[in-house]
């Protein structure tokens, strides 16, 4: 039922490769056997209808799925070589190379700089010095730094949502991870939070490798340099977002991106 | 028509709104806000105005004879005659510190500048006129002129409240009621302080807030974060949640039996054999009876624990994982603190609800009168062992065991207002700290 995908050949030195991935609840199956590889430094959309396992996915490649009781994989997710799904990974480590930016923005109860460091601290980082520099630098590479310069000792629960959201992925790329995992991070924001998180996305994917799950087609198209398309479960089309996007291979893709169904 | 229909809708939004609800809310709370004012209201004017010094009146009646004390009430009795109610004093002569006398039968009242008061170690206050002193004694002469001698030793305190003037009494009454709170109880409770009733008090809450609350809390964040949801799990909390209603007479019966003759039987079989068969562990004492307490309250923290970890959106947890935090940094560093307004609140419950429990309490350890206290300047300073005095027995004892039960009224009450004192005191306390928590870990916007 795979569908081999011509671009994974044109795709030189991956970061992730996925090879046969089933994924079960319980008795139920969410994945079947998807198999594909995304690209270093770039930014990598998942689409496809709700429920058709793209969160599922991405929570696979930082090891979210652990907090689930019941959840068994198969198949094979190798990250720089180092399988992810082997029970002996060390997941803490692992998840300092692999970050996450969530669907609701979930900033700590605490100050804004000490979102920011949250990484850093459990790291066991002290040094003062080395904190304000990570805080600053992860702030100006979040964009949110002009705002919040003046109040970072203060609450950040007093942001917007736009801010907060961008508080939550300057709290991931402080640890400098290699890859950022995004799952619909503009779904709760409006239309002008919604542009500075992309035009986010866009920066950052110089220097980090971006895996973003939406379900706003026109978001996929603006950020994405590929696109997979999902449906119950199963990759059903992979390839460059200006491809899939113009002249998709499958019927079933071209139906959702046109509207028809979805 | 018009303004038919406008009644008819302003009479439904009326209702639509729930403004019957609203209005039933805010009775019920006014009614309750009554009730404790009332409460208060009531244990203070009964309390605090019995340690005024008053003034001795003496009375001449009809046949001839007199009578000094105070007046304590005046009323009107079943048959239509005023009456008064005169602290006589003088037990040791009287028998009855009391007496009521019917107002017809007094000629006249007066107030004999010379007539003394005097606080006793024995026996109750004295009212009478000093005769003489004579080295280590003193002579004195009651309203009916019989001779009383009494050892100075013995006087506590004596004054002639006839000639005192407001500051005068203003002093005397500060100091009875510093005496109330640092000084120990005389004769069998009705007189005297209160201190080793407070110190029991208050010792006894420390040490079940020590003993029950990390219990509790850990036992709580086991069964929310670490134990796999199952039947096990499931039959632990519905079990949690019913020891909660347990009546506490049960409880104590419990301790009895587990702690006192279990564990301290095994201590004293163990550590103590030279002084068997006294027991000294296998007897009540405030350690015992602070398990005890510490058990009734445990529930109440584990829930309270449980649903404030319970609360907090999966979001955090899963920030905090995603950041490379493991589960006991999650837990220390994000959920405690965010959890802890709710724990307090549910330790709070359980410290008011400890603080006011006697019946458990009256069969592991707490005593009338203890001659030692649980903590002293002996080596080894903490006799957790010993038994200790408690505020809440201490009003069942001196209001319904004491054979005097008209002097002890004002001790009941004031007793009863300390005990709310300590517990507001403590619970309040607790609330700050709570509040501050609450104050800094909180999610919504500040």
């Amino acid at each position: 039922m795979t569908k081999r995908i011509s671009t994974i050949s044109e795709i030189a030195n991956p970061i992730v490769e996925i090879k046969g991935l089933n994924l079960f609840y319980g008795d139920s199956q969410a994945l079947f056997d998807v198999s594909f590889n995304i690209p270093r430094q770039m930014v990598t959309a998942l689409i496809g209808p709700s429920g058709c396992g793209k969160s599922t996915l991405i929570r696979c490649l930082n090891r979210m799925n652990d907090l689930i009781n019941g959840l068994r994989t198969e198949g094979s997710i190798k990250i720089d070589g180092i399988e992810v799904l082997d029970p002996e990974l060390d997941v803490i480590a692992h998840r300092y190379r692999v970050g996450m930016v969530f669907q609701k923005s979930n900033p700590f109860p605490k100050s804004i700089y000490e979102n920011v460091i949250f990484g850093l601290r459990i790291a066991g980082i002290k040094d003062k010095s080395v904190l304000d520099e990570a805080v600053e630098q992860s702030l100006k590479r979040a964009a949110i730094w002009e705002e919040v310069k003046e109040r970072l000792h203060k609450s950040a629960m007093g942001l917007s949502g736009g801010q907060m959201q961008r508080l939550c992925i300057a709290r991931a790329i402080a640890v400098n991870p290699e890859i950022i995992l995004m799952d619909e991070p503009c779904s709760a924001l409006d239309p002008r939070a919604t542009a500075a998180i992309e035009d986010l996305i866009r920066e950052l994917r110089s220097e980090y490798t971006i895996i973003i799950v939406t379900h706003n087609m026109q978001q996929a198209a603006r950020v994405s340099d590929y696109t997979a398309y999902m449906y119950l479960g199963k990759l059903v089309e992979y390839d460059l977002t200006g491809k899939i996007f113009t002249a998709p291979s499958h019927r079933e893709t071209e139906d959702y991106i046109s509207g028809r169904f979805g | 028509m018009n303004s038919i229909s406008q009644t008819k809708q302003s009479k439904n939004n009326f209702l639509h709104r729930g403004e019957p609800w609203v209005w039933a809310s805010g009775a019920a709370l006014a009614f309750i806000l009554v009730m404790i004012v009332l409460l208060l209201g009531v244990v203070v004017a009964n309390g605090l105005p019995a340690f005024w010094p008053k003034d001795l009146i003496e009375a001449r009646l009809k046949d001839g004879s007199r009578v000094l004390g105070e007046i304590h009430r005046r009323e009107i009795n079943g048959d239509g005659v005023a009456t008064v109610q005169f602290k006589v004093g003088n037990r040791d002569l009287l028998g009855l510190d009391f007496k009521w006398l019917s107002q017809p039968e007094i000629i006249s009242e007066s107030r004999p500048v010379d007539a003394v008061v005097l606080e006793r170690r024995e026996y109750g206050n004295f009212f009478g006129y000093l005769q003489k002193t004579d080295g280590a004694k003193a002579v004195f002469t009651d309203a009916a002129g019989r001779i009383k001698e009494i050892a100075l030793i013995d006087i506590i305190r004596s004054y002639r409240p006839n000639r005192m003037n407001l500051l005068d009494k203003t002093g005397l009454y500060a100091t009875r009621l510093v005496e109330l709170l640092w000084d120990e109880p005389r004769e069998s409770n009705t007189e005297g302080g209160l201190f080793p009733a407070i110190f029991g008090t208050v010792l006894m809450i420390f040490l079940m807030s020590i003993l029950s609350f990390p219990l509790g809390v850990i036992a709580g964040i086991y069964l929310r974060e670490y134990a796999k949801p199952g039947i096990l799990v499931t039959m632990v909390r519905i079990a949690v949640n019913n020891l909660a209603g347990i009546p506490s007479i049960v409880y104590g019966i419990f301790g009895l039996g587990f702690f006192i003759y279990g564990m301290g039987g095994a201590i004293d079989q163990l550590f103590f054999p030279q002084n068997l068969p006294t027991p000294t562990f296998g007897t009540g004492g405030i350690l015992w009876a602070s398990l005890t307490l510490g058990l009734l309250t445990v529930p109440v923290v584990i829930v309270s624990t449980e649903e404030a970890l319970g609360a907090i959106p999966k979001g955090i947890r899963e920030a905090s994982l995603a950041c490379g935090a493991t589960r006991y940094q999650t837990l220390t560093r994000l959920l405690l603190p965010m959890a802890s307004p709710g724990i307090l609140t549910g330790f709070i419950l359980a410290m008011a609800r400890a603080a006011g429990e006697v019946a458990p309490l009256m069969i592991t350890g707490v005593v009338k009168l203890a001659p030692t206290m649980p903590i002293d300047t002996s080596f080894p300073f903490f006799h957790l062992d010993r038994k200790f005095m408690h505020l809440g027995f201490h009003i069942y004892d001196i209001g319904f065991q004491s054979p005097n039960v008209e002097a002890t009224k004002p001790m009941v009450y004031v007793t009863t207002l300390l005990l709310l004192l300590i517990v507001v005191l403590m619970t309040g306390t607790a609330i700050h700290l709570r509040n501050t928590m609450k104050k800094r870990y909180t999610l919504t916007d500040v």
